[in-house]
């Protein structure tokens, strides 16, 4: 089960009535919730009501209709909120440690205390031993340190980020964001969860662990959809690519149903994890369900085979990723194309299997292309290697391959030369007539 | 080293004391002002003093000017950030008290003589109070307005964020006022209090020694000294009166206002730091002080007492409750309109009974004084644009006039007059001319300082672009310069012509040798009108001259300033 939201948006919309009989619809009725543990990151085109919806979060104007509820609670008090605003919102005639302490006096914190809470929330921004100067001293990255530092010394719920680096040039950008990334990871951040606001696509694939995308005319939501990248972030690689273009074809297609995320998903991409099972395993398991239309209860299945419901279950999700069968709360239904795979003879069950392994498994798919467009056919399996080992383990890496190769023999797809460490295309049989 | 260094941390050590010795001794003097101050003004009422014209009652006189001046200046400041703080935060009135700050900036502050001074006399009948407290209250209406305007204009641009930053980390009411708004409202309340003690200056004369209906008042004080020298017809006193102004004029510049100025630096918005930082040696020693830094110590820890227990009384209870009433704003806006029914309803009943011709005399005086000040605006325009120009593309001229101008502004134009007028009746002219004269003494600063500003601001750019492309004089004027001082010149002309119309009132109705010297106008109808105590007259008057300077701010000036925000802004 999810952890209840911290604030939950419930078709909050934002509308100015107008002059005659039509109003002006700055936000269509949409629903948000931020959860503790998330960046949440909030993209969208200028006009699209990027900042509407983040006042209206924070509580800094209302919603003109639906409600927020804040830790389950319809209230119209914030609560303990922070945010960074991009202009830094700091008060040019107190001094740093003055400008980190409004928000405690605003409490009623005494002197002491005060100060000492302002030197931890500066030392963590890297700020200690600038109490005393103006923030017109400052350079623009260390007023939205000490923009964080005011943020961070209320220790507040949800940490509200407006574009906050968007006023900053490229490296400092860089810099700060870093630290804020590693800050949070170490869990060093005192809050639960994070919402930022910003323009910049790549920005919010580096930070964030989920990216709604905001349409305009009216604001409303296209997409949203979870990061699945390990931090630290590595801007070149193929999933972060993946992510970017996707945001960007939403962004430049406003008319477009964004859809889910495309077949060659970077959510798929990554996290994809081929389950140690033979394929011979798959269509054993297949040949025991019910025909289409009917369900099985996994639980039982196992029973009736006597095995543990661990080991059945790497088969199910085999044939699941290949799309023979879906499971859904315990039942599993075998799908058509199931079907057509378990009552097929061999030859045939090996065409099945091929198509949808190339349409469903990246990995398969990948070493294929990879193979295809190398004028030997041959490839080694280093190369496979390092676009796995952003995301398993030495070991997991291993095992994948030895699936893959697997899966690649059986469906005469390609082939693995153990000797010399390299993958190598075989020619299928001719294209069966199995329609 | 050491050695070094103990001395000169010695000798700063003997600095700093002597610095607070100097503070001490002011407080000191501060107390036995303020002593005095009251035993005066509980004193048996006497309005109409005996002026003595010797030099050595000058300091005396100078003392209860500058006392009256700055109280009501601190009536003012207290005012305007009141009226400043309930306009910008209360949108339902916000429009209502605005345009009523329109009316009231243009009402002369002799039309508020009559009801001032009666309301304070009735009050403390027996005691000279009354009248001082009259005579406060009237430099007070000369003084407030601008500044309640400026406190509005900054409160309502202070940047979005900042205020944003204010709520979404609870500050209370006055945490925001302390820590936001005050702060944004400095450098405009700074520069709008110099205009208006100035203005004080101005109307000095006039507030403290006048006739109102039969009964003649006359306060002791430096304005009082200088009617009475030019009544007189005495030269040299009205030069030692003139003298005495100027000092205190030049002091208080040095004194008061430039480290207030330099001090005012930290609260701009600007986010990077100006090199402009001259600083300023009385700031720099009252920061050096170390009793100054006690009493600023007790002071700061005073306000943070009362802003955490506010914080504390507010964290208690649930924002959703933090709502107040409505009902008490309903009842104060409920008495207010009547009060003003009721007022209004007595003053159509007094403006019934005057007599048709009388109402057409009004409007024919009115148009006389029209002329007179746009006149005046267009001779100021006409010696001050090429002047202001010249000084600021030349910064050697500018380095040498500048401040050669700001002291020949800083002098009164009303204590000079009696001499400029003793000249012109010597010459053989009348008040007509010297009226002109009066007024274009107190207004041509303004376009004159802002055309400087002006010049200086023109990139230096598009005057090479001038001299690359050979512009003639002409096409240097036409393209380049107007448009570049349009904005500045606006502001000065619309600063101008408001002082021009208050200015009017003492500019065409005068007292010298004992006569009274007037020309035909709207100013000098309201003077006599107050003179004579006919108050319907002067009803009528007033409500003339305010509705004709808030018409042509609306359909003139308003339209000009936004042409020099759109079009002529060099910084877009």
């Amino acid at each position: 089960m999810q952890p209840q939201p911290l604030i939950e948006a419930l078709a909050i919309e934002k509308f100015y009535e107008a002059p005659g009989e039509n109003r002006i619809q700055v936000i269509a009725p949409l629903d948000l919730a931020i959860r503790p543990g998330q960046i949440v990151a909030l993209l969208g085109p200028s006009g699209s009501g990027k900042s509407t919806l983040l006042r209206m979060l924070t509580g800094l104007s209302q919603p003109s209709a639906g409600k927020i509820l804040r830790n389950g609670v319809e209230t119209k008090d914030p609560g303990n909120l922070a945010i960074v605003f991009q202009s830094f919102a700091l008060f040019p005639w107190l001094t740093v440690q003055e400008n980190v302490e409004a928000p405690l006096e605003a409490r009623g914190v005494n002197k002491i205390e005060r100060a000492e809470r302002s030197r931890r929330a500066l030392d963590v921004v890297g700020l200690d031993g600038f109490e005393a100067a103006y923030p017109k001293e400052l350079s623009g990255g260390m007023k939205q340190r000490v923009g964080f530092a005011r943020a961070l010394v209320v220790e507040p719920e949800v940490l509200f980020m407006d574009e906050p680096f968007s006023a900053l040039d490229v490296l400092t950008a860089e810099n700060l964001r870093n630290q804020v990334t590693e800050l949070w990871a170490d869990k060093k951040l005192p809050t639960q969860a994070i919402f930022i606001v910003t323009h910049n696509i790549e920005e919010a694939v580096l930070l964030a662990d989920r990216i709604i995308v905001l349409g305009r005319n009216p604001g409303r939501i296209r997409t949203d959809f979870e990061v699945e990248l390990a931090q630290p972030r590595d801007r070149k690689s193929p999933p972060f690519v993946g992510y970017v273009d996707y945001i960007y074809r939403v962004l430049t297609q406003p008319d477009a149903d964004p859809g889910r995320l495309p077949s060659a998903s970077p959510k798929r991409e990554l996290h994809q994890m081929l389950p140690h099972v033979r394929p011979g395993g798959i269509a054993g398991l297949l040949e025991l369900l019910p025909d289409p239309g009917q369900h099985a209860d996994l639980y039982r299945l196992a029973d009736d085979l006597g095995l543990e419901l661990d080991e059945i279950l790497p088969v199910v999700e085999a044939a699941a990723l290949l799309g023979f069968l879906t499971v859904k709360e315990g039942d599993v239904e075998m799908t058509a194309l199931g079907y057509r795979f378990a009552n097929a003879d061999i030859l045939h069950q090996k065409v099945f299997f091929r198509e949808a392994a190339v349409q469903h498994v990246i990995l398969i798919d990948r070493i294929r292309r990879a193979l295809e467009t190398k004028s030997d056919h041959r490839v080694p399996d280093e190369f496979f290697h390092d676009f796995l080992d952003e995301h398993f383990s030495e070991d997991e890496t291993k095992r994948q391959l030895e699936t893959a190769i697997l899966w690649g023999r059986y469906s005469e797809l390609f082939d693995y030369d153990a000797a010399q460490k390299r993958f190598f295309l075989t020619e299928p049989d001719p294209p069966a007539a199995h329609a | 080293m050491t050695i070094k260094f103990a001395q000169s941390f010695d000798a700063e050590r003997r600095r700093s004391l002597s610095i607070d010795l100097a503070i001490f001794s002011l407080i000191f003097a501060g107390f036995y002002g303020l002593l005095s101050l009251g035993r005066y003004w509980t004193s048996a009422a006497v309005p109409e003093v005996d002026i003595s014209l010797s030099p050595w009652a000058l300091p005396g006189y100078a003392f209860f000017s500058v006392a009256r001046l700055f109280g009501a200046y601190f009536l003012s400041l207290i005012f305007a950030v009141v009226y400043g703080y309930v306009a910008a935060t209360q949108p339902r009135v916000e429009r209502v008290m605005i345009a009523l700050l329109d009316i009231l900036q243009s009402i002369p502050v002799l039309s508020f003589l009559p009801g001032v001074m009666l309301a304070m006399i009735s009050l403390f009948p027996a005691r000279q109070l009354g009248v001082e407290l009259g005579s406060t209250l009237l430099i007070f209406t000369g003084q407030v307005w601008n500044m309640a305007f400026s406190f509005y204009t900054s409160m309502k641009s202070i940047p979005r964020e900042l205020g944003e930053a204010g709520r979404v980390y609870h500050f209370s009411g006055w945490q925001r006022f302390i820590q936001l708004e005050m702060p944004s409202g400095v450098i405009g309340l700074l520069w709008n209090s110099m205009v208006s003690v100035a203005g004080g200056w101005f109307f000095l004369m006039a507030c403290e020694m006048f006739p109102l209906g039969n009964r003649q008042f006359r306060l002791p004080g430096l304005g009082s000294y200088l009617q009475t020298a030019a009544s007189a017809g005495d030269v040299r006193s009205i030069i030692w009166g003139i003298t005495a102004m100027i000092v205190i004029i030049v002091a208080t510049d040095q004194l008061l206002w430039r480290p207030l100025i330099a001090w005012s630096d930290k609260f701009k918005f600007e986010q990077v730091e100006s090199n402009a930082h001259g600083g300023n040696p009385i700031l720099r020693m009252l920061q050096r002080s170390r009793l100054a830094a006690a009493i600023g110590r007790v002071a700061g820890n005073a306000l943070e007492s009362i802003m955490l227990r506010i914080a504390k009384r507010e964290a208690a209870q649930p924002a959703d409750a933090r709502e107040p009433s409505a009902w008490p704003a309903r009842i104060a806006a409920a008495i207010v309109l009547g009060v003003v029914i009721f007022a209004a309803l007595h003053a159509w009943e007094m403006l019934r009974g005057i007599a048709g011709h009388e109402w057409l005399s009004t409007l024919g005086h009115a148009g006389i004084t029209l002329l007179r000040v746009n006149g005046t605006l267009l001779i100021a325009s006409l010696w001050t644009i090429p002047a202001g120009v010249a000084i600021g593309f030349q910064p050697k001229l500018a380095r040498i006039a500048q401040p050669l101008a700001q002291i020949a502004a800083s002098v009164p134009a009303t204590a000079l007059f009696p001499i400029v007028l003793l000249g012109i009746i010597q010459l053989g002219g009348g008040l007509g001319i010297a009226s002109i004269l009066l007024m274009l003494l107190g207004t041509q600063w303004y376009i004159l300082f802002n055309v400087i500003a002006g010049a200086l601001a023109i990139p230096s750019e598009l005057k090479e672009a001038g001299s690359v492309y050979h512009f003639n004089r002409t096409l240097r004027w036409r393209v380049i310069i107007l448009p570049g001082i349009f904005p500045y010149l606006v502001t000065g002309l619309v600063t101008a012509s408001g002082g021009a119309w208050n200015a009017s009132i003492v500019a065409e109705y005068f007292h010298l040798k004992g006569q009274v010297f007037m020309t035909t106008g709207l100013g000098a109808q309201i003077s006599q009108a107050s003179d004579a105590g006919r108050f319907d007259i002067l009803l009528l008057s007033t409500v003339v001259m305010s509705a004709m300077v808030v018409c042509i701010n609306r359909l003139v000036w308003r339209p000009l300033y936004r042409l020099a925000e759109s079009r002529y802004r060099l910084d877009a």
